[in-house]
């Protein structure tokens, strides 16, 4: 690879979206031959096929181990070097490892370079899962919600209470019962599951 | 003092001591709060410890070696006080690879030199047809599955680098790329071996006390400098996890319980038990063979760290061009085996730190010496020492 051309970056990444989300970065800081593997089944024969310069896996992926063989393939043309073998950069490895990415590196290329790039890496990830997060609460919310209503439904019938009271109800209970509301209508739906 | 510890560990049997130790309770018992954490990878392991977000690992024996000496990666000095297993591996093939190793058998088929001149028979003949060659999976370039491989099919005269084609898989991923006809055999720890045979994707051609009586394989890894700093958790720990070995040898069916549960090993216990008695399957018709050294964990002073082991580690790495012979690396890698730490934490010393553990009984080659690791490699024909 030139100095001046663009480097070719692959991601293994089994997640889609978090995939889409780098490449998606990559893309807009300039970087534009960017290949997405997803499917580990011959991976290091599409890694060869494809002979990048950077490599991305994330560490969720047990196919790190098998990446981390190309280092001491003696057959191979080029081999990569994981970027915390530089360890001049603690806080940048901790980073990464705290994001759940690493980066695999084929020699030539120029360390501002790269650090731009694993920061990118870095920063999407995490992005991603800020994302993953927001989304998984929202989810909560939602069943949340389904049971309280559930509960509220079942408490006007047995009561004869109004909506409004039959929440207040529950709510009074559980700051009584220093609880969530949640898990007092969870157990009015358990309860009622048991005296049918 | 509660001391709290982030542990990593990878879904095998041989971690059974380190896991037993913190669910049964005796790593509570020593003051520790210890918080075990499952991984994919020996990568992230590796890389974990290095960082602090893991106090102490189990972790494949040559990759401690490795990292003390920075071959391939990040130099980090590791200590090893405990030595979680034995032996516990085995080489499974496909019925394909069996089926053609029995017909150029010539001899007993657990004999390691006669399947290993069958293999050099069977590499050959693929040559001379033209087919591509076999395909061999271990589990990372620093690993005993690794160099139990080559040890063996060297022997025979097949040169892993030259003659076939070795790859990493993870573990759990062996049975289902065997099945699909992407490699033709795979070494591996257990539960995966037995997990082949019962999906009738495999035969267990050889465990691996066939090619070496005994054989370090896993150790409880902690950083040397965090050792320094800490030595009364690294004592602490070594205790737990020697009363969690004791267990695992006395008590096979909870520990196999123990180790079944999801969030540990997660497959069936009666699996696991197989191979803490020792007793497995090794064919899809339901064929079970017997070994009292399958692995070894709390008995035949199978925990306590032998240096002569890091030494034939090694002498593999050399042997397989991973680094060159130098007497002082030679000595760094012996000094991760960590005896006087495992002696010192169960108030041992003396007569028992001097007994020596027996040799190898490697079924090829001269008695190892690491006084003359060059002279001890310069014996094997392959590969031929260019060094």
């Amino acid at each position: 690879m030139g100095a001046d051309t663009t480097p070719k970056i692959v991601i293994v990444d089994e997640s889609p979206i978090r995939a889409a989300i780098l490449q998606e970065g990559l893309r807009e800081a300039g970087f534009t031959e960017v290949v997405h593997i997803s499917e580990m089944q011959s991976l290091l024969a599409r890694i060869y096929a494809l002979d990048p310069d950077i490599i991305v896996i994330d560490l969720e992926n047990p196919s790190r181990d098998s990446l981390e063989q190309m280092f001491q393939v003696s057959r191979a043309v080029r081999r990569p070097i994981a970027m915390f073998v530089d360890q001049s950069d603690a806080a940048s490895i901790q980073a990464s490892v705290d994001a759940g990415v690493s980066a695999y590196i084929v020699d030539g290329l120029k360390k501002e370079r790269i650090k731009s790039i694993v920061d990118l890496c870095v920063s999407r990830f995490n992005a991603f899962a800020k994302l993953q997060d927001e989304l998984d609460r929202t989810k909560n919310a939602l069943e949340e919600r389904k049971v309280i209503d559930r509960a509220k439904g079942i408490l006007m019938k047995l009561k004869g209470l109004t909506e409004e009271e039959a929440y207040v109800l529950m709510r009074s209970t559980a700051m009584r019962e220093k609880k969530k509301i949640g898990e007092i209508a969870q157990s009015i739906l358990t309860a009622s599951e048991l005296l049918k | 003092m509660t001391a709290q510890l982030h542990v990593g560990f990878i879904p095998l049997v041989d971690a059974a001591a380190l896991i037993v130790a913190v669910d049964k309770g005796f790593t509570a018992a020593e003051g520790l709060d210890v918080t075990l954490v499952r991984e994919v990878s020996w990568s992230n392991i590796r890389d974990k410890l290095n960082i602090g977000m893991f106090d102490a690992a189990h972790l494949l024996a040559p990759v401690a070696i490795a990292s003390s000496l920075g071959i391939g990666h990040v130099k980090l000095p590791i200590a090893a006080p405990f030595n979680l297993g034995i032996n516990g591996n085995a080489i499974t093939v496909s019925p394909a690879l069996h089926a053609a190793i029995m017909a150029e058998l010539d001899g007993d088929r657990f004999d390691p030199m006669a399947t290993a001149k069958a293999l050099a028979r069977v590499v050959a003949s693929r040559r001379k047809s033209g087919a591509e060659p076999l395909t061999f999976a271990m589990t990372f370039p620093f690993s005993t599955h690794n160099y139990h491989f080559r040890f063996w099919m060297a022997a025979g005269g097949v040169d892993p680098d030259e003659d076939v084609r070795m790859v990493v898989l993870p573990p759990p991923f062996m049975a289902e790329t065997l099945a699909s006809g992407q490699i033709d055999a795979f070494c591996v720890g257990a539960p995966w071996n037995s997990i082949a045979v019962d999906r009738g994707v495999g035969h267990i051609l050889h465990f691996v006390a066939d090619i070496l009586v005994r054989a370090a394989e896993k150790v409880l890894a902690v950083r040397q400098s965090w050792a320094e700093r800490h030595p009364d958790t690294v004592a602490a720990l070594v205790r737990a996890a020697e009363r969690g070995a004791d267990f695992v040898e006395h008590n096979r069916a909870e520990t196999a319980r123990i180790l079944a549960q999801p969030e540990r090993i997660g497959v069936d216990a009666e699996v696991i038990q197989r191979t803490l008695d020792g007793r497995l399957k090794i064919s899809p018709d339901g064929t079970i063979r017997e070994s009292g050294r399958y692995l070894l964990v709390g008995r035949e002073g199978a925990a306590r760290p032998e240096p002569v082991q890091a030494a034939w580690l090694y002498a593999q790495m050399v042997r397989w061009g991973q680094t060159s012979m130098s007497a002082e690396a030679l000595k760094t890698a012996m000094a991760v085996f960590r005896p006087d730490l495992y002696d010192a934490a169960l108030g041992r010393g003396g007569a028992a730190a001097a007994s020596s553990p027996g040799p190898f009984g490697a079924f090829a080659g001269p008695v190892f010496d690491p006084a003359d690791v060059a002279g001890y490699l310069g014996s094997f024909a392959v590969p031929r020492q260019t060094r």
